[in-house]
């Protein structure tokens, strides 16, 4: 059984399920099946090699790519999905790892990116600088001053302020994609932090992608691989190990090495 | 992003620096304050030079000089901001006048209708340029430079190649540019609601987002397309409506007068004024001190008596050095030190 047999279809306690998505770039096929399913409150690892499809994965859940084929269920409503807003509009929000943040643009600028408070005409930036203090405290996000530009603040501080900007709008769900790539231990630790914090306080359902398996193991409470463009191996977290992780990939790309198939 | 450290910590080095060399940071830090430092300097300079500079008949042929550099920088500033050019802004600059003038004197319009025509005639040029850059992926410098082609030889074809006269005068041609202080309360208008549009709306936040991180804009759900095609019909209207009123004033609907010269000192402007060529900064503000930067520095020049020959050289060193002075604040500001 390759998706774990704790998920009955029409599970009502399934946030989110992923049935069969198959997803092709012309010849190219990078999803070819895949069965996925996110309970309410639960953060879900997902891991598997550079180019297994993990990015695509979460772009085709919020709409960015439509999926070939295979339904996609929120809340046990089938849903299909047309762009990103409207992902957006029904809850659920992505942190690229691609930054989103316009560097340029002060942190307030950027909490209300597209989301903008107004008067009249004119943008209310009293009123947005109010609430993104507020909000910024209330989760707990340190940063020097609301009016600093993006650009200037270190790696750690602007992660955060896309989560905090991502989970603002009452998300219902966080999709993740490598919340901690380049980031030093210090800075990795605040945002698993604040991850922490969101499922503790506010029971965001989360999908996380994750390269520093160690990592699973300090929020995630189950994790996926996809290899193969299925999801092959699904384990809570107090079942598996870091050391069972990292052979499951290493012995993939072992065999991709022998049949002189590049880890593509 | 591991640098992390250096930006952590904006304010080192200013603590050894005196009185004059924070003055300096705080200068290069504002970029519109260093230009206009410039300016008063320049104009100082000029004064000193030769009397007649600050002059009631030569300041207003400064405003009236200066009237099309300014509206057509700070278009094209909010151009550049959202990361696209548009090198066909000056022959739209003469289509314009062209286009009003066929639709007054063969299509027989009222006054007003014929400039409103000639108003759509550029907003379709912006169109065309922004749906080919947005939709078909081509280069904006490729697209206008072939648009700019394309207008020159309209122009030229249009008219027969040879000067029309503008409409006789009415309350219209008057408000229009006759009257010789109406292009320069239309630049001030223009600029004053450009920097307001910029600073102020959503638009403007959309237009620094989209020039700053254009992947990142579009993931956020802003709207690009929307943004960039705007901003290029925005640079065509604009410089159209200037060129209406460049022709209003001196009479003369000049199929030649959107030559190369007026787009690249517009450029030049803009970018004197600290707009990044590669979008995502840059204000309307610098964009007009720049142009009249320019506009004080050929003036003045010409008032000394200096050859247009020269003075290209004057003017081209001067962009050289104000843009060796822009990547060199903008080396320090990556470091952190400013």
């Amino acid at each position: 059984m390759e998706n774990g047999n704790n998920n009955g279809s029409a599970n009502g306690l399934d946030f989110l399920r992923v049935e069969g998505v198959v997803k092709n770039f012309g010849a190219v096929s990078v999803l070819k099946g895949v069965d996925m399913h996110v309970k309410s409150g639960e953060v879900l690892g997902l891991i598997g090699d550079n180019g297994a499809g993990k990015s695509t994965l979460l772009k085709t859940i919020t709409g960015f790519h439509r999926p070939d084929a295979g339904r996609i269920f929120i809340e046990g409503e089938e849903v299909n999905l047309r762009s990103v807003s409207q992902a957006r509009s029904m809850g659920i929000q992505t942190v690229y790892q691609d930054l989103e943040l316009v560097n340029e643009l002060s942190v307030f600028h950027n909490m209300f990116l597209n989301s903008e408070m107004t008067v009249g005409p004119f943008l209310n930036n009293g009123k947005m600088k109010e609430h993104t203090q507020q909000y910024l405290e209330d989760m707990g996000v340190n940063i020097p001053s609301i009016n600093t530009e993006v650009a200037r603040l270190s790696g750690g501080q602007r992660q955060a302020i896309a989560v905090a900007r991502a989970v603002y709008s009452d998300a219902k769900m966080l999709l993740l994609d490598e919340p901690l790539a380049a980031m030093g231990a210090k800075e990795g630790a605040l945002i698993l932090d604040l991850i922490q914090r969101l499922k503790d306080e506010r029971g965001i359902p989360m999908i996380l992608i994750v390269h520093n398996y160690a990592q699973v193991f300090d929020v995630c409470d189950r994790v996926n691989l996809l290899r193969n463009g299925r999801i092959e191996y699904d384990k809570p977290v107090a079942e598996t190990s870091v050391e069972e992780l990292t052979e499951l990939v290493v012995s993939e790309y072992r065999k991709a090495r022998e049949t002189g198939n590049g880890s593509r | 992003m591991s640098e992390t450290t250096a930006r952590e910590t904006p304010g080192t080095g200013t603590h050894e620096r005196g009185l004059v060399g924070r003055l300096l940071v705080g200068l290069i830090r504002v970029r519109e304050a260093s230009i206009f430092v410039v300016l008063v300097g320049l104009a100082l300079y000029f004064q000193a030079a030769n009397p007649a500079f600050l002059s009631e008949q030569n300041i207003l042929s400064l405003a009236q000089f200066a009237v099309p550099y300014v509206v057509i920088a700070a278009a094209l500033c909010l151009l550049l901001i959202c990361g696209e050019i548009d090198l066909s802004v000056g022959q739209s600059f003469a289509f314009a006048p062209i286009v009003m003038y066929l639709a007054y004197d063969k299509l027989f319009l009222l006054l007003p209708l014929a400039v409103l025509v000639g108003l759509l005639a550029v907003a379709l040029v912006g169109i065309v340029n922004g749906v080919i850059t947005v939709y078909l992926g081509v280069s904006s410098l490729i697209t206008t430079l072939g648009m700019f082609f394309l207008l020159a030889g309209l122009n030229v074809t249009l008219t027969g190649g040879f000067p029309a006269t503008t409409p006789e005068t009415n309350v219209v041609t008057q408000a229009l540019g006759e009257y010789a202080w109406s292009g320069t309360i239309w630049a001030l208008i223009i600029i004053a609601i450009l920097q307001l549009v910029l600073s102020r709306t959503r638009w403007g936040l959309h237009t620094y987002a989209t020039g700053g991180n254009p992947l990142g804009s579009r993931e956020a759900g802003v709207s690009i397309a929307r943004i960039k095609i705007g901003n290029f019909m925005l640079c065509g209207i604009l410089g159209g409506f200037v060129g209406i009123i460049e022709a209003f004033r001196i009479n003369s609907i000049d199929p030649l007068a959107g030559g190369p010269d007026i787009v690249l000192l517009c450029i030049a402007a803009a970018v004197i004024g600290g707009t990044a060529l590669l979008g995502g900064i840059g204000t309307v503000t610098g964009a007009f001190l720049g142009a009249v930067v320019l506009t004080v520095l050929r003036n003045g020049f010409t008032l000394q008596g200096i050859s247009a020959y020269t003075l290209n050289i004057v003017l081209g060193i001067a962009i050289l050095v104000a843009m060796i002075l822009n990547v060199y604040v903008a080396r320090l500001r990556g470091a952190g030190r400013v």
